[in-house]
């Protein structure tokens, strides 16, 4: 009985070994937080090996809502960081915590609701009067409300509207960009997500793609060098690697070759 | 005195109470007892239920502190050992359990496992060394608790009530056990609520009721001539209260 | 319901095919997992222990503590965590944020409230039982503690268990220390969420069958060695 309790807890203390031991190993990998948009759609497991094989550097992913992401790297939790929200972006590096911020690649923003349509907006000119439409119908749109790069791209387009969002109809999930969907699927409400992560949705139930098109719905991402001089332990080198692959022509032609279901969804726009 | 058995040149140090009482939640329980106990003698704990036996058995080995009056060893501590009337036993194998109070008391560990094998043996355990010792027979149990207390060579010997849940078998399995720890010099201090067994084993006798200690005197004095009415009343078998 | 029928397709598919991935993910939640409790239980099972020998000021506030401790949320335990583990906080200089250290960490936390607090109930009792033998033999209470945490094994290996089964089953804390990193810190609860929220029901389903069925294979290994132990300890 005894023998065999030491055979158990060497064998445990061995795998705690082995996972000290691999937080050691791969000593060349960048911490990259992101979003969830870029991570559900696919696009990283397809270009990152490409990164890897020319470089030899891991890039691990973490994937969270713009927000989070914004403060993961605020506080030098991560190397590098990929995200949409052109104007946060900029306040990042105006603020003193990254060095460099440079356009990669856009998708757009698109809308979703039930078939039928209630609020009519499959025939609207434009996204604000799509988004004026909803609002006057009254019917159920799912917001993030998680202070996303989708959220504040959503909350930016009912300002340009003219729509004070708000009322029972108007409902802050406080969710990913996926669960968001589940949701406005379960409920027949409108919901707003970019391409990416919509086309590679799996579960839409009784959405549909009604609204897309209008530029204002243009989903801009960035990368950002973090600054050295606030996080020195960073690994600064690493990172400028990725952030200059994804500009360079190889990178930005990975992204332009990625697709699901035989559709594009990033289009490289690196200056 | 070449008898292995009957091996201390010295006696076990006397015990005195003095004026030891036990009081719980301030309803006192004992005392206050004085009492002196000598020598190698067998003395029986006497009285009906509720009169104080465990208490005072259980202050006089140091499991429970006295609410006042002193305790003393004179000169030194002896080494002691208790058996309870539910044997406590480990819950691994009888063997394990012997074994577990040698190393408790420092024994050498390669002269453990011999010693508890001879200690099974002088108690008919030998047999059942294997066995769980949870799941042996209340008599068996007893049997291991002594051999447990053997193991620990003790100066004094405290059993409380030992025999009350056993088969008459059983009984004198563990009559004729604290009859070879006398043998070998050990200072007996059991209670018992029966006068035939105090009539076989006592060389004294500490007459309790509620609470209070009522005679101590020699075993003969005590079945034949009794000092107090409680006591009188008690070996008539009538009811004391 | 189909997608519950493809759901059990997928998750039989992905255990009998092997599947690479699954593996991996499984493995490196076992391990976690199974540190995590290990840690938790040395750490746990003397300081229960220790809290049902000791009496001293304060004691029943700390068993009080511990007890609602055992309902911790777990992304509050993630959180403080995160905080403690990032570069901006006390830890920050381990690096041990967004890896398997952290998760086992985060669990450490979560799972260490339960052993020691259902263990303090179990010594307790048996120590109820035991503490006139012991003392007789004169042990001191230090001592105490070994011999009262072996004989309470066979229900201390049910709350090991229990403290595994929270382990394994939480998200909310390895979520935000481990980052749900694709082959670093994936593992079967968070990937769950990652497959539910690509509306990949199916998948996310087949997972928590396969964590489901790890689970009770693990809890039916201690139970069957709990049994034939009660039947031959009696």
């Amino acid at each position: 009985m005894q023998y065999k309790a030491r055979i158990a807890l060497t064998a445990i203390g061995l795998m705690g070994l082995s996972l000290a031991a691999q937080a050691q190993d791969g000593e060349k990998y960048i911490t990259l937080a992101s979003t969830t948009s870029t991570e559900n759609s696919g696009l990283f497991d397809a270009i990152i090996p490409q990164f890897t094989d020319k470089t030899g550097i891991e890039v691990r992913v973490v994937a969270v809502g713009t927000g989070q992401a914004f403060e993961i790297a605020r506080r030098g939790d991560a190397d590098s960081l990929l995200v949409h929200d052109t104007a946060g972006e900029k306040q990042f590096v105006e603020e003193g915590y990254g060095t460099e911020r440079a356009d990669v690649m856009y998708n757009d923003f698109v809308l979703m609701g039930p078939e039928d349509d209630p609020a009519g907006i499959a025939d609207a000119e434009t996204v604000a009067e799509a988004m004026r439409l909803i609002a006057e119908a009254e019917a159920p749109f799912a917001s993030r409300g998680d202070d996303s790069g989708t959220n504040r791209a959503e909350l930016r387009l009912w300002d340009a509207a003219g729509v004070e969002p708000g009322g029972d109809w108007y409902r802050e999930l406080g969710s990913g960009m996926g669960p968001t969907l589940n949701t406005a699927a379960g409920m027949d409400a409108y919901v707003m997500s970019d391409r990416a992560t919509w086309v590679a949705f799996e579960n839409p139930q009784n959405l549909e793609l009604l609204f897309a098109g209008d530029e204002a719905l243009f989903n801009q991402y960035g990368s950002l060098l973090i600054s050295k001089e606030r996080h020195p332990h960073l690994k600064h080198d690493l990172a400028e690697q990725w952030h200059e692959w994804l500009l360079s022509e190889e990178g930005q032609s990975a992204i332009g070759d990625f697709d699901v279901n035989g559709q594009q969804l990033f289009f490289p726009n690196a200056d | 005195m070449n008898d292995l058995t009957a091996r201390f040149v010295t006696e076990p140090p006397a015990q005195s109470l003095k004026g030891v009482s036990f009081t719980h939640r301030g309803q006192r329980l004992l005392g206050p007892v004085d009492l002196r106990l000598t020598g190698c003698k067998r003395t029986l704990v006497m009285g009906p239920n509720g009169a104080g036996k465990s208490l005072l058995m259980r202050l006089a080995h140091g499991l429970l502190p006295a609410t006042q009056g002193q305790l003393r060893w004179e000169g030194r501590t002896p080494r002691q050992a208790m058996v309870f009337q539910r044997p406590v036993l480990l819950k691994r194998s009888a063997l394990a359990n012997l074994v577990y109070a040698l190393a408790v008391n420092g024994t050498p560990r390669r002269q453990r496992k011999a010693r508890a094998r001879e200690a099974l043996a002088r108690f008919g355990l030998s047999h059942l060394e294997r066995r769980p010792a949870r799941v042996l027979s209340g008599g068996e149990q007893q049997r291991l608790a002594l051999a447990r207390a053997w193991l620990l060579d003790p100066e004094v010997l405290f059993l409380d009530e030992p025999t009350s849940a056993l088969d008459p078998a059983a009984i004198l399995a563990v009559e004729s056990a604290v009859q070879e720890f006398h043998a070998r010099g050990v200072r007996i201090l059991m209670s018992s609520h029966d006068l035939h067994q105090a009539r076989r084993l006592a060389d004294e006798v500490l007459f309790l009721n509620a609470g209070r200690l009522i005679e101590h005197t020699d075993a003969v004095t005590f079945f034949t001539a009794p000092a107090s009415n409680e006591a009188r009343a008690f070996i008539r078998g009538e009811l004391v209260l | 319901m189909s997608s519950d029928a493809s759901a059990l397709t997928t998750a039989l598919s992905l255990i009998l095919g092997f599947d690479p991935t699954l593996m991996e993910i499984v493995a490196l939640s076992l391990r976690v997992s199974l540190v995590a409790v290990l840690l938790a239980a040395v750490i746990g099972l003397p300081l229960g222990a220790a809290l049902a020998l000791w009496r001293f000021p304060g004691r029943g506030a700390l068993v009080v503590a511990l007890n609602a401790l055992m309902g911790l949320p777990p992304v509050v335990a993630g959180l403080c965590v995160y905080l403690l583990l990032s570069r901006a906080g006390p830890l920050g200089e381990l690096g041990l944020l967004f890896t398997p250290g952290a998760m086992v960490v985060a669990q450490v936390i979560l799972v260490l409230p339960i052993i020691a607090a259902l263990a303090r109930q179990q010594v307790e009792e048996l120590h109820q039982e035991y503490h006139e033998q012991l003392t007789s033999l004169g042990l001191s209470r230090l001592r105490m503690i070994p011999t009262l945490l072996w004989d309470a094994r066979l229900g201390l290996v049910t709350v090991i268990l229990a403290g595994f089964g929270r382990a394994s089953a939480e998200v909310g804390a390895v979520m935000i220390v481990g980052g749900n990193i694709d082959g670093v810190t994936r593992v079967m609860t968070t990937a769950i969420v990652l497959e539910t929220s690509k509306g990949n029901l199916a998948l996310a389903l087949g997972l928590g069958i396969v964590l489901l069925g790890l689970v009770a294979l693990v809890n039916a290994a201690a139970y069957l060695v709990g049994e034939t132990a009660r039947r031959r300890l009696g």
